[in-house]
């Protein structure tokens, strides 16, 4: 393949905005070491007081057990609707199709303050009081959507005669789907529950327009900021980032060495 | 935050659905019921609220049903400048975001396609900023861009910054923001559709002696179109809602508000629920005006 142009002016390009994308990462990193006394702006020296006394700031460690409950139950929640939409989507011929694709694709095309207001005014409507019961249906409600894109694609891809062959066997209907179909759609489930988790965990805008007085981390950053975000945060953020990070590179090095032997098949 | 499901996929294979019965009912109607009570009937709750009349008690914040029309003249005649600033700061910052991240998913979807290990730590990389919250990265830029940063010192000792210019609260700085927040949004889908880019094509087009510019414009940018379409939509859409990037405590000031700032101001701070409303029906009713138009005339219909 010709690339004559392209031959060093892409690769140069590439790692220059991969450095360029990872600038804030490094910064939040970097002020997470800060020796700082109320606000981290300037850089006022090393230490590890901060990755070791981390909830001495207690409403961040509060903020983060909040966001950790919202993105687990909202997770659990929407995995289970979702993965049941994905499968009747793929499986099952039945009247309203289109109406259930529009339903399904239009929380995905709509602005998240919409959400947010909306969810918010009619909980004002029913007289429903905010708080993190409120703030997980509405999680539940925005990363459905992606959970079942996420579980449709593997479906998609499932063999049915692996499961006829289960009922040529006389395995009935709960078998067939325990035995066969789940444990092949979990890939495909478990990607779905962590899009889901990862979202959920960094949502910010109808968070903020469903949590009346409790904060999650997000929430708790935002309001931070008029003052100073303390160094903590960038704590949390740092750890919540390597951890990711580590889960996607097993997951990366996994699935790339399975590639390989194919394409050297 | 949102929108990484529609990034790469497994090819999905063309399965054609069989079955019917009742189980599909059982399988469909939790989530929907779900969606419908607490997505769909919101949007009514939304469009209701926007026609709402203040209380004849006269209590902040109390409001009684009505047909209150008015309200959308005075959010359109009060907040026109906001309007306009969110859809040009959208329009912009999709078309910067899109000239980026084109060469890293042609990169990743066609120059390293045979490197599996490669193209992994590349798609990792690109997916990183997600892993770190979205204010936290925002807010470091704002760091980065204060006033007395070392960045800005560096650039006003050189003389390339007058002395008593600034960075944030400026246009500039907000599209900059926004830009950044988003290239991943960007990359993702169009690195979907290079990824299944056939080659022999491109091949083929340089066998009949188009040069690589001709085959760029004719074979590979045309195949790429449906990751291009879904990538703006995504980039677009969630930008001309936010109010993060443009919030003066993080890259905006006053003067760079967007629909999203008054919303918020209005609906959670003065609690002026029926004029954050009326902004709110107008946004959502101009994107699917724009998405249903565009997704029409770029011949895309499943999206999905």
């Amino acid at each position: 393949m010709k690339l004559s142009l392209g031959k060093y002016l892409l690769p140069t390009y590439v790692a220059l905005t991969f450095a360029f994308l990872a600038i804030p990462i490094i910064y939040t990193f970097v002020f997470s070491f800060n020796d700082s006394i109320k606000s981290n702006i300037i850089w006022r020296g090393f230490t590890l007081d901060n990755w070791l006394d981390v909830c001495n700031q207690q409403e961040v460690c509060d903020a983060f057990g909040n966001s950790v409950i919202v993105a687990v139950s909202a997770t659990v929640v929407a995995t289970i609707l979702g993965t049941m939409i994905a499968i009747a989507l793929v499986r099952y011929r039945f009247r309203f199709r289109s109406a259930t694709n529009l339903l399904l694709f239009l929380p995905l095309a709509t602005p998240e303050v919409v959400m947010g207001a909306g969810l918010a005014a009619q909980f004002l409507d029913f007289g429903w009081q905010k708080g993190l019961p409120t703030v997980i249906i509405a999680h539940t409600m925005f990363t459905l959507s992606f959970v079942v894109v996420t579980v449709k694609a593997r479906v998609a891809t499932l063999d049915p005669a692996l499961e006829e062959a289960g009922r040529d066997l006389y395995a009935n209907a709960a078998q067939v789907f325990w035995r066969i179909t789940f444990p092949l759609l979990l890939p495909g489930i478990l990607a779905a529950a962590m899009l889901a988790f990862a979202l959920s965990f960094d949502d910010f805008i109808i968070t903020q327009f469903n949590s009346g007085a409790v904060d999650t981390f997000p929430k708790f950053v935002y309001t931070a900021a008029a003052r100073g975000i303390p160094a903590e945060a960038n704590v949390i953020g740092s750890f919540v980032f390597l951890v990711a990070i580590a889960i996607v590179l097993v997951v990366q090095i996994r699935s790339s060495r399975k590639q390989k032997k194919l394409i050297t098949k | 935050m949102a929108f990484v499901a529609l990034g790469p996929q497994a090819p999905v294979a063309s399965q054609k659905p069989t079955k019917t019965g009742r189980v599909a009912l059982y399988l469909l109607l939790p989530g929907l019921f779900y969606l419908g009570l607490f997505f769909l009937t919101p949007l009514f709750s939304l469009i209701l609220t926007s026609l709402k009349a203040p209380s004849a008690t006269g209590v902040i914040g109390r409001y009684d049903v009505a047909l209150e029309i008015g309200n959308y003249g005075y959010a359109l005649g009060q907040y026109a400048p906001q309007i306009f600033r969110s859809f040009s700061f959208a329009l912009i910052a999709t078309v910067i975001a899109l000239a980026v991240s084109y060469p890293i998913a042609y990169f990743i979807g066609v120059t390293a396609r045979n490197r599996p290990l490669l193209k992994g730590m590349l798609l990792t990389l690109v997916i990183a900023p997600f892993f770190i919250s979205m204010l936290l990265r925002t807010f470091a830029w704002k760091q980065i861009f204060s006033n007395d940063s070392w960045l800005l010192n560096t650039l006003k000792d050189v003389g390339l910054m007058g002395a008593d210019s600034y960075i944030i609260g400026t246009d500039f700085a907000v599209i900059f923001g926004l830009v950044y927040n988003f290239i991943p949004f960007m990359t993702l889908p169009i690195y979907a559709s290079l990824d299944r880019l056939d080659l022999r094509l491109v091949e083929a087009g340089q066998d009949l002696y188009a040069n690589s510019v001709t085959t760029f414009r004719k074979i590979t940018f045309p195949l790429s179109l449906p990751g291009v379409i879904s990538g703006t939509l995504l980039t677009f859409i969630p930008i001309s809602g936010d109010y993060v990037v443009a919030s003066r405590d993080f890259l905006g000031s006053t003067d760079t508000a967007m629909i999203g700032n008054v919303v918020e101001a209005n609906f959670l701070r003065i609690q002026d629920y029926p004029t954050a409303s009326a902004l709110s029906v107008l946004l959502m009713a101009a994107i699917v005006i724009l998405v249903s138009a565009y997704v029409r005339r770029s011949g895309t219909e499943d999206l999905l």
